[in-house]
């Protein structure tokens, strides 16, 4: 395999909070290829922003990265200064997120925000920034780019400011980006245009690309592998068609079950049972789905197999569905 | 923009009308009769009796009221029963006074208590966070004439330091020609060194009282105000672009955490210009509180009225400064109008 875009091996975070320690994350392995889209999916709760955050380095305060590392070429970006991962972001690896609105800073000109950060990483001149800058509006395809540069935030809708954020995260040609549910509270046809801005964008530049969604319908569309999250750990992950084809997880399979598809009727889905652990526990089990699970043994108990983070395939399962259900 | 501050004029009109009936009524409900006041103790029925005629005072209350309005709106003030000169002559000498002194106290604290409180945030629970905290208590519990009394006995008495309390420049000097009111705006204009550093020296210790005052407010909301901003999307954004330190702390959030804090300052001048009546009395300094109060005791109605009269005009005026500094930094306000 090729050296991958990003490789996050052992990641473990610690949110320390007035009810105790939460171990939101917990030895998280996984990789994304060079020009590679990957879905990561999950409950609401399940970990996946603080997966994002903690790469790029902008988790809260409250946050500790216990272990693991996360390597961007020659760098890890859990080890590097403030300094060093600042010239990084933005450069290499960016981000966009949920909620557009909230995401531009109010009081200044979309235009101004995307060019603060061309002046900061892409070698332009403060007089060329703002040309550039309408530029990269019209490449988001922003209709009369010129006049929307000069607009607020609140000024634009919330597809337009999701565009703009595109914008940002693309100013510099980062190798990675990581896109936390960017299309959340959008219309479906916004939607669409939104995931196809970026996709375009990845295969015209070979970059790689993080997919953060709970929409498992959208992650098949898009993605070209799979991470399913649950609790803070990963529990698989596997290319897209051989996941739907034959989940081998429990989660994975009651996530599917649980996904509206064209074919499915209203009747056959199924919500998954239970809800996920309290990570303040003290003592969290091994598996942390085993108390939702049907398929729990004796065995559950012990460790889980240890995920290789540059493997395309992993399971963290002691008692899996049979590999070849679907054939 | 325009249209925005002539609303707020508007909006001000009905404030300033109440001013003027409260103020009015306020000083005819004082106790002690200012006749009586000032045709002495020996004074007979008779003479008082005259004296009342002299000032009106004898008059049903709306007559007087008639009157009060009418010299008003020709910018009479009336005269000082006390100092025999028109008020609006004394407030015009004595405002600069307090002014000069008020806003070198302010932007003093804010000079002091703006990096503070973005340092306190950017940095939770560092020594500058524990020093802001332990400042701030300090400032609001101690009480203006206390922190006045105790600079002039360490840097006066004591030390040595600072010039002896007794007003805006020493007896030796003479006060810069007159064109502001200012005397270190005057004292640069005259291209007067002596001057103005003299009256720098003056100034010192009591504008430093009021920033002492001042800056607990201001420290406490730009530190809770920049927290809120910090742990916000677009900072988070900001941030995850790989924009400088230095650009997220003051471009994206110091920007949008000043307007709570500008707000603040618009209160912490109203304090100021009470705290101001306390200070002037301590450092002898010929501002219009002091005069306010010396009226006061003598039952002296018209400079005390004129006294409340420029107090709200000022309030307006400070209120609409912040309204437009309000309207300039955020553009959501300029739509609202
Ligand atoms: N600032 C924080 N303080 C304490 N706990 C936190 C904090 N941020 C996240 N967590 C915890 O970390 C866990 C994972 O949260 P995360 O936001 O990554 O979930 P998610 O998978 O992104 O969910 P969603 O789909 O709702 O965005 C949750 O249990 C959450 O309670
Ligand atoms: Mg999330």
């Amino acid at each position: 395999m090729a050296s991958p875009a990003l490789l996050v091996e052992d990641l473990s975070v610690e949110f320390r909070t007035r009810g105790g320690i939460v171990k939101a994350l917990e030895r998280v392995n996984f990789h994304v290829a060079k020009g590679e889209t990957i879905a990561v999916v999950g409950e609401s709760g399940s970990g996946k922003s603080v997966t994002a955050y903690a790469v790029m380095g902008i988790l809260d305060p409250a946050a500790r990265v216990t272990s693991g590392r996360a390597v961007l070429g020659a760098l890890d970006l859990l080890k590097t200064d403030r300094h060093t991962l600042a010239a990084v972001r933005g450069r290499e690896i960016a981000m966009i997120f949920q909620n557009p609105r909230t995401a531009l800073n109010p009081i200044r000109r979309v235009g101004d925000q995307i060019a603060d950060v061309l002046l900061r990483h892409a070698n332009v001149t403060p007089s060329a920034a703002p040309k550039k800058a309408v530029e990269l509006l019209e490449t988001v395809g922003i209709t009369d780019p010129a006049r929307r540069a000069k607009a607020y935030p609140f000024e634009l809708s919330g597809g337009m400011c999701q565009r703009v954020m595109i914008a940002i995260a693309l100013a510099a040609n980062p190798s990675l980006l990581i896109a936390d549910e960017p299309t959340t509270g959008l219309d479906v046809t916004t939607q669409a245009i939104i995931m196809d801005i970026i996709a375009e964008r990845a295969k015209a530049t070979g970059m790689a690309t993080i997919f953060i969604t709970h929409d498992l319908g959208l992650a098949a569309e898009r993605a070209d592998r799979i991470v399913v999250m649950h609790a803070g750990h990963i529990v698989e992950a596997r290319p897209t068609r051989d996941l739907f084809a034959a989940p081998r997880h429990p989660y994975t399979a009651a996530l599917i079950a649980a996904t509206p598809g064209p074919t499915s009727q209203l009747s056959d889905l199924r919500t998954i049972a239970g809800g996920l652990p309290d990570l303040r526990a003290a003592e969290l089990p091994a598996c942390r789905y085993a108390g939702r699970c049907a398929r729990r043994l004796e065995g559950c108990a012990a460790p889980l197999p240890r995920v290789d983070a540059a493997a395309s395939d992993a399971l963290a399962c002691h008692n899996p569905l049979p590999q070849e259900r679907a054939a | 923009m325009l249209s925005l501050i002539l609303n707020r004029l508007m909006l001000a009109i009905p404030s300033l009308i109440g001013v003027v009936i409260v103020t009015f009524l306020l000083t005819r409900a004082l106790p002690g009769d200012p006749a009586a006041y000032f045709a002495g103790p020996a004074a007979t029925e008779q003479a008082i009796a005259e004296i009342r005629a002299k000032l009106g005072t004898d008059r049903p209350l709306i007559e007087q009221f008639g009157r009060y309005v009418k010299d008003l709106a020709r910018g009479e003030l009336g005269q000082s029963l006390t100092t025999g000169q028109p008020v609006s002559r004394e407030i015009a000498t004595r405002l600069p006074a307090s002014a000069e002194l008020t806003l070198i106290g302010l932007l003093l604290a804010v000079l002091l208590a703006v990096p503070m409180g973005i340092l306190a945030a950017t940095k939770p629970g560092s020594a500058v966070d524990h020093i802001t905290r332990v400042v701030s208590t300090a400032g609001v519990s101690l009480p203006v004439f206390f922190t006045g009394l105790l600079l002039v006995y360490v840097f006066y008495f004591r030390l040595g330091w600072a010039p002896s309390p007794v007003g805006r420049l020493d007896v030796f000097l003479s006060p810069p020609p007159h064109v502001t009111g200012f005397y270190l705006v005057d004292a640069l204009l005259a291209r007067d060194g002596e001057v103005f550093v003299g009256a720098l020296k003056q100034l010192a210790l009591p504008a430093l009282t009021l920033s002492i005052f001042a800056l607990a407010p201001i420290a406490r909301m730009t530190r809770a105000s920049m927290l809120a901003v910090l742990s916000s999307d677009f900072v988070r954004t900001a941030r995850a672009s790989g924009l400088s330190p230095a650009k997220v702390v003051v471009t994206y959030a110091f920007r949008n955490a000043v307007l709570p804090v500008i707000t603040t300052l618009g209160m912490v001048l109203s304090f100021l210009l009470g705290a101001n009546v306390l200070v002037e009395k301590v450092f002898a300094w010929p501002g219009i509180g002091s005069f306010a109060v010396e009226a006061l005791i003598a039952s002296d109605f018209a400079p005390v009225q004129g006294f409340v009269l420029t107090m709200a005009a000022l309030y307006v005026t400070l209120n609409l400064l912040i309204d437009i500094a309000y309207g300039l930094i955020d553009p959501r306000v300029r739509l609202d109008s």
